[in-house]
């Protein structure tokens, strides 16, 4: 009976849901029955976005929220212990725990849709599914994998560590908070449910026409899609408040760390740009539903309209994923080299001018698409200079661990993987960034293999380290050490084993996004899919270790990696209020070995001049 | 969790209140933008003669009278004049439920000559269309500040909710000066 109570809030989210879908649905089967037009894609979409109304509402925004704007009082429907995890809480702690939970889970989910993948591509010709449903295997590893990328970041990880890491007791607006975490669960029941409605085809991209006239599948993925951009620019809306209004005092701009900038950098990124893919997929919906001609060229469309939003939206993207990886990365690096960071301010400036250029590069994903072909110097010039920000923030790796003491954690492990892996990505990506070769190496495996080095290899290396990194004080926990690199070194060594061929294979003619290929790419294919294997296997490891340690784990202290960030100051897992004493900043937070040096004056130990040994 | 001793300093609320709108509208002035945007890339400046000019003109000054009540509304309940505020913000949802009347009739004419499914049709109706949702979801909040107000919730010092749904409602009306050059004037 406690868990029936425990879930009541959901289940009220629900029967809200099914009420809102039943008005939204025949609000459609009336106006489609007026206009005497198909009712099946009205009637999803209409059904749907009440039916999402109607969910947010059940789940707490009514009565934590709404109840206010017609004169009534608001009636708290948080909730203690374990059952806070499925209520409308405002807590960023337990927001930041349910976005991890619930990205980790899907991130396994599309892990397992590329095995998947790598079997059917295991030998030439069909194996164990037709060219159709690869499509939508692709299609789904593809979108769930980004929203993973956005959302464990900006989601999960700001959530947590933000407010901690700027000495404050919550974001700036926390039912907001909680608003774009409880958008997410539609996204992900639509995503699920697309195989039943037809799959969809266009990969995570949807460009038109195809995704105007794919099966409803392709539906219910752009609807889904654009759930999930509310949800990010709510979540950077608010990270930009919090991190402009609520720092503590002595918490300068230039005494932020880094990965509070990165996320700063993310979320003026998420804030704006997601309107775009917004509209660009609005498009799409009204082209299905209404029967606008936005990307039908017979009625005066243009298909090419639709590439240039996206990617308006969709380049900036990469930088809402990568940037916090950076953030993440520099961070571990730093602590765990027991050295300042190194050229602070350069690595701040390279972010934010990661961010302007990031909006004037997007049409280098469209050299082949019949663009006019004066615009391919100028964007491929500013393709290469964003190369000059991204390598400042790498040297200031390097000069980061040059001649420090690295303590080799796990979550360092994961950092130092995360400079290599991102190298290869980025000397890889200046082939595709010039336009003679990537005429050539357009939508082919080379294209594969150096996304996935950047965000693969770069972000989730970086997630990897994240994780490790805040595991004791977002759990109270402390993992296993040792299992944590027997997981470093199984997924560094697949990752590189699977990756590598990839570019070989794309230079010679292997397609991306197609289930068949030449029969003798066989060996490699082969190679490459027994490796994928292998990586998919070592996240086994991640999750026993993690679970054994949630559950049954030693306790961990306040602040076992002896870090001088506000976080580890606070006890593990943190109050509610975040700091029993309110911190006071004083000082540089990475001023490690600098004699004398004090970041917080009212947290208790762990600052600045303490003997380490280790 | 009661007893919890805030711990604390207390922050300006009203100042994050009012930075959250500012992003909010940033935000949206990207998706305003791309929507004109759009305009040009498919239709460059053409226009069709049918457009309802005099309809079109008359619905713009209703909808910039309505920001004009909407600030007097502002401004009196900063002063605490209830009376005077709640008039005022009743004057500004008729003039906005005018403006959606108008835009109305707009449609019922377009519907005719170029429908959404034309070339200069699709974007005839999606940027009215976008622009009118945001028309509407104008009038819901002014409503629940009408009513508040209604039951006393604001006082001299204290009416962010005014203040908030009139700047959102002025950000509404900017919106359509960029919108309506653009559907009604360019060719």
């Amino acid at each position: 009976m406690a868990v029936l109570t425990a879930l009541r809030p959901i289940g009220k989210g629900l029967a809200f849901a099914v009420v809102g879908f039943l008005i939204g649905a025949g609000a459609a089967t009336l106006l489609t029955t007026i206009t005497d037009r198909p009712a099946t894609q009205p009637v999803i979409t209409l059904g749907y976005l009440f039916a999402l109304i109607g969910w947010v509402l059940g789940v707490g925004l009514w009565d934590n929220w709404a109840r206010e704007w017609f004169g009534l009082p608001v009636k708290n429907t948080e909730a203690f212990g374990w059952p806070r995890y499925f209520r409308f809480t405002t807590d960023h702690k337990t927001i930041g725990v349910q976005y991890l939970v619930t990205f980790v889970v899907l991130f396994l989910l599309a892990g397992l849709l590329s095995v998947l993948m790598r079997l059917e591509l295991m030998a030439p010709g069909q194996t164990i599914m037709g060219a159709k449903d690869f499509n939508t295997t692709m299609s789904l590893h593809g979108i769930i994998m980004i929203a993973v990328a956005v959302a464990t970041f900006l989601g999960g990880f700001a959530n947590f560590t933000i407010p901690l890491l700027i000495g404050a007791e919550d974001v700036a607006f926390p039912r907001i908070n909680a608003l774009s975490y409880w958008i997410v669960p539609p996204v992900a029941v639509l995503l699920i449910l697309t195989p039943f409605f037809g799959g969809f085809d266009t990969g995570w991209t949807a460009y038109p026409p195809l995704a105007v006239v794919n099966a409803t599948g392709g539906l219910l993925f752009v609807l889904a899609f654009l759930t999930f951009g509310v949800s990010s620019i709510l979540g950077g809306l608010n990270f930009l408040a919090t991190i402009i209004m609520l720092r503590a005092p002595g918490m300068t701009w230039g005494r932020l760390p880094i990965f509070v900038w990165s996320i700063f950098a993310a979320a003026l990124i998420s804030l704006t740009a997601t309107q775009f893919v917004a509209y660009g997929l609005l498009m799409i919906i009204l082209d299905r539903v209404v029967g606008t001609a936005f990307f039908d060229a017979a009625r005066g469309g243009k298909p090419l309209l639709y590439e240039h939003i996206f990617w308006f939206y969709s380049h900036p993207a990469v930088y809402i994923m990568i940037l916090p990886g950076f953030g993440v990365a520099l961070e571990v690096l730093t602590h765990f080299s027991r050295k300042p960071l190194f050229a602070y301010k350069y690595v701040v400036g390279a972010i934010l001018a990661i961010v302007a250029l990031s909006f004037i590069v997007w049409a280098h994903h469209l050299y082949t698409s019949g663009m006019p072909s004066y615009l391919h110097l100028p964007f491929m010039i500013t393709t290469e200079i964003i190369s000059i920000p991204t390598g400042v923030i790498f040297l200031a790796g390097l000069g980061t661990i040059w001649l420090g003491r690295l303590w080799l954690t796990t979550p360092m492990l994961f950092a130092l993987a995360f400079l290599f892996n991102f190298v290869i990505g980025g000397v890889t990506g200046i082939f595709l960034a010039d336009v003679p070769t990537d005429i050539n190496l357009q939508d082919n495996y080379f294209v594969v293999a150096h996304f996935h080095y950047t965000i693969m290899g770069g972000e989730i290396f970086a997630l990897m380290a994240g994780i490790y990194y805040w595991f004791p004080k977002i759990t109270g926990r402390m993992h296993s050490e040792a299992l944590g690199k027997v997981h470093f070194w199984w997924m560094f060594i697949a990752y590189q084993v699977t990756f590598i061929p990839m570019f070989w294979a794309g230079i010679q003619g292997m397609n991306r996004r197609v289930a068949d290929y030449t029969p003798e790419l066989g060996g490699i294919n082969l190679f490459i899919s027994v490796a994928s294997f292998l990586l998919a296997a070592s996240f086994l490891v991640m999750v026993y270790n993690l679970v054994r340690a949630w559950v049954r784990g030693p306790k961990a202290s306040d602040n076992p990696w002896r870090a001088r960030t506000l976080e580890w100051q606070t006890s593990s897992p943190p109050p509610l209020e975040n700091f029993t004493r309110p911190p006071v900043v004083v000082g540089h937070p990475y001023d490690y070995g600098v004699p004398g040096s004090v970041h917080s004056a009212a947290a208790p130990a762990g600052g600045a001049g303490d003997k380490e040994t280790h | 969790m009661a007893g919890a001793t805030i711990t604390h300093a207390v922050h300006n609320r009203l100042a994050i209140n009012r930075l959250g709108l500012w992003l909010f509208i940033i935000s949206e002035s990207f998706l305003f933008s791309v929507l004109l945007s759009s305009r040009y890339f498919l239709q460059g400046v053409r226009r069709p003669e049918e457009v309802n000019q005099p309809l079109g003109l008359a619905i713009s000054i209703v909808l910039l009278l309505s920001s004009l009540t909407a600030y007097r509304g502002e401004m009196a309940a900063a002063y605490g004049e209830q009376r005077r505020f709640r008039q005022n913000i009743l004057f500004t949802i008729g003039l906005a439920s005018l403006f959606l009347v108008g835009v109305g009739i707009e449609w019922k004419e377009a519907f005719h000559f170029f429908p959404p499914s034309s070339g200069y049709g699709t974007l005839f109706f999606t940027l009215t269309g976008v622009h009118a949702f945001h028309v509407l979801t104008g009038i819901l909040a002014l409503l629940v500040v009408f009513f508040l107000g209604r039951d006393g919730r604001f006082t001299k010092g204290n009416y962010w909710g005014v203040e908030g749904v009139v700047k959102y409602w002025h950000f509404v009306d900017v919106a359509w000066v960029f919108i309506y050059p653009t559907l009604y004037l360019v060719s």
